[in-house]
């Protein structure tokens, strides 16, 4: 009983730190419920990120293969990932929030018949979980009273795993599916070309808002920053909005969740929406020619300001500060 | 072609929320209520299919209380031919809203749903994803894009690094993101004609459904509140605290 089994995305074999925030939540969740932390990839070379993945301090690495699996689509992988649960007897089947696993893992909980609980934030001792409701501005603590149990992690809240003890074994199967059933087909993916890190990845994150004006000044104004940082480049809804960049660079209750070490928000009001997306940051920089704009409510550092005379000038001392 | 729009009753997203004291709920004085955002996208997108296809239908369904014919009203005041409502008494949880709408997709019989990807009140990010599932459909989330073509369905969608697209055979079920389209507002006509159309109300029972929840709030609670910090006069001032005080630089 207690079994937690971890769903870890990657691709082509190599993943990234959301996979192991994945299975450090497994691990704490499989030491609270008595359980062992199973873990299992699909998909194009799935055995090199299994080989990888054996070696944080899971008890096993399960390989499914199926030709329906080389590319990732919810109602092949549902169907997999069911039956393999049901095989495993695992109490809980568990991913991290990301693009996939909020794709996936609704529709794997149907397939259970199991509850879901969404972007989890804490695992209680006794078995309950927090998420955040309201974008934020409220934790519910949940229970889940199915047999098994599904839930996604937020990404923010739990620390990647690190490596541990022996290599765990690595257990290749068959996938079970029924060919029959399955009408998703891929047909292309357009890769968002950029030499910055992830927003979700990056230590430092530079965002901009309505204020910038234009996806012009983002180039101009706000990109040379966020490089001389080496940065990720995040946005406002209101800038995905207003068109100036596109939307997977949005942060916020319906984009992407962060907590870099350092977020400089630029041009940015601060919108409840907005702030469900950053607030976690552990320093939070603002900078707005609008004292009253809520964003300087969570700043650490607040500038009051002309951003477009501000951040050239800040670029310009994060200059002298590395070069000396 | 007919299609199904679940939509949800949310507080208006720029309303401040507060949890009760005894952490049992939300307080609603004062709250004004709306059509979930990412459901209004969806309502937008229907009627934009059967602006291209005039013999189309367009149902709005929601599962909730007698007060939720208001946000049913203003979809149809958007343009949307009838509207079903299905009364329950909270709680319920996303599980079980999902096999209401399961079933009343079932007797409706539509070649596509597309609701909004996450309500704004629960954050769940499920109710699609689950729909699908139990019918037994193909899904497409996050849609910033959407054709249809000869009984299929192209759609582009918002995915970590990029843009994926994905094609299937009607029916399916589409999940609505930001940029797929803008809601229009309701037009005067329109709402005078929404109060003619029909809105049927379906008690739950008569589904003979088990809607036991699976998933229970024990507790609501309030975030530990950040501190506003300091105010800083330079660009200099502030990237030497980066660097010294707050040790990020």
């Amino acid at each position: 009983m207690g079994d937690v089994l971890v769903f870890a995305e990657h691709r082509a074999g190599s993943f990234a730190r959301t996979t192991l925030v994945a299975v450090n939540a497994g691990l704490e969740l499989a030491r609270k419920r008595a359980g062992r932390c199973l873990v299992v990839a699909a998909g194009e070379n799935a055995g090199q990120a299994a080989k990888e993945l054996a070696r944080y301090g899971v008890a096993q690495v399960v390989v499914l293969e199926h030709p329906a699996l080389a590319r990732y689509l919810a109602d092949a992988y549902a169907q997999a990932l069911a039956a393999l649960a049901r095989r495993l007897g695992v109490e809980f089947v568990l991913a991290t929030a990301t693009a996939v696993g909020k794709d996936l893992m609704p529709r794997l909980a149907a397939r259970l018949q199991a509850a879901m609980a969404s972007e989890v934030v804490a695992i209680l001792d006794d078995g309950a979980f927090v998420r955040p409701m309201y974008a934020g501005n409220v934790l519910a603590t949940v229970e889940m009273t199915s047999p098994l149990k599904v839930l996604t992690v937020r990404a923010t809240a739990f620390d990647p795993a690190q490596p541990s003890g022996e290599p765990a074994p690595i257990e290749r199967r068959d996938a079970e599916i029924a060919p029959d059933a399955l009408k998703m087909q891929f047909v292309a993916f357009a890769e968002t070309k950029s030499d910055r890190p992830q927003l979700t990845e990056a230590r430092i994150v530079v965002s901009g808002g309505r204020g910038l004006k234009s996806g012009e000044n983002f180039k101009t104004v706000l990109e040379p920053l966020a490089d001389e940082l080496g940065a990720a480049l995040g946005a406002s809804r209101a800038a995905v909005d207003a068109g100036f960049v596109p939307n997977d660079l949005q942060v916020g209750q319906t984009g992407k969740v962060v907590a870099p070490e350092l977020y400089i928000a630029v041009g940015i009001s601060g919108a409840i929406q907005h702030l469900a997306g950053m607030k976690d940051s552990k320093v939070i920089v603002a900078v707005n020619k609008d004292e009253e704009a809520p964003i300087f409510s969570v700043a650490d550092y607040a500038m009051v300001a002309d951003l477009f005379k501000a951040v050239p000038e800040l670029t310009e001392q994060v200059r002298k500060l590395k070069h000396g | 072609m007919k299609i199904l729009v679940p939509i949800k009753r949310v507080p208006d997203p720029a309303t401040t929320i507060r949890v009760l004291a005894d952490g049992s709920g939300i307080a609603t004085d004062n709250v004004k209520w709306v059509i979930n955002p990412f459901d209004e996208i969806a309502v937008e997108e229907a009627l934009r299919v059967k602006e291209k296809q005039p013999a189309s239908e367009v149902v709005v369904v929601a599962v909730g209380e007698p007060a939720w014919q208001e946000q049913l009203r203003t979809a149809l005041a958007m343009g949307a031919d009838r509207a079903v409502l299905v009364r329950i008494s909270p709680p319920v949880d996303t599980g079980a809203v999902a096999r209401i709408l399961a079933r009343v997709a079932a007797d409706e019989k539509p070649d596509l749903i597309i609701l909004g990807k996450q309500a704004i009140d629960d954050d769940s990010n499920q109710i699609g994803q689950m729909l699908a599932e139990l019918l037994g459909w193909p899904q497409a989330t996050f849609a910033s894009k959407v054709e249809l073509a000869d009984g299929r369905c192209t759609v582009v969608r918002e995915v970590d690094g990029g843009l994926e697209t994905l094609s299937f055979p009607l029916p399916g079920v589409i999940t609505t993101d930001l940029r797929l389209n803008e809601p229009r507002y309701a037009s005067l006509p329109g709402i005078m004609k929404a109060r003619k159309k029909e809105l049927k109300e379906i008690p739950v029972e008569t589904l003979g459904l088990n809607l036991a929840p699976l998933l229970k709030v024990r507790r609501l609670a309030s975030p530990s509140k950040r501190q506003a910090g300091r105010k800083v006069a330079s660009a200099a001032e502030l990237v030497s605290l980066l660097h010294s005080e707050a040790k990020v630089l």
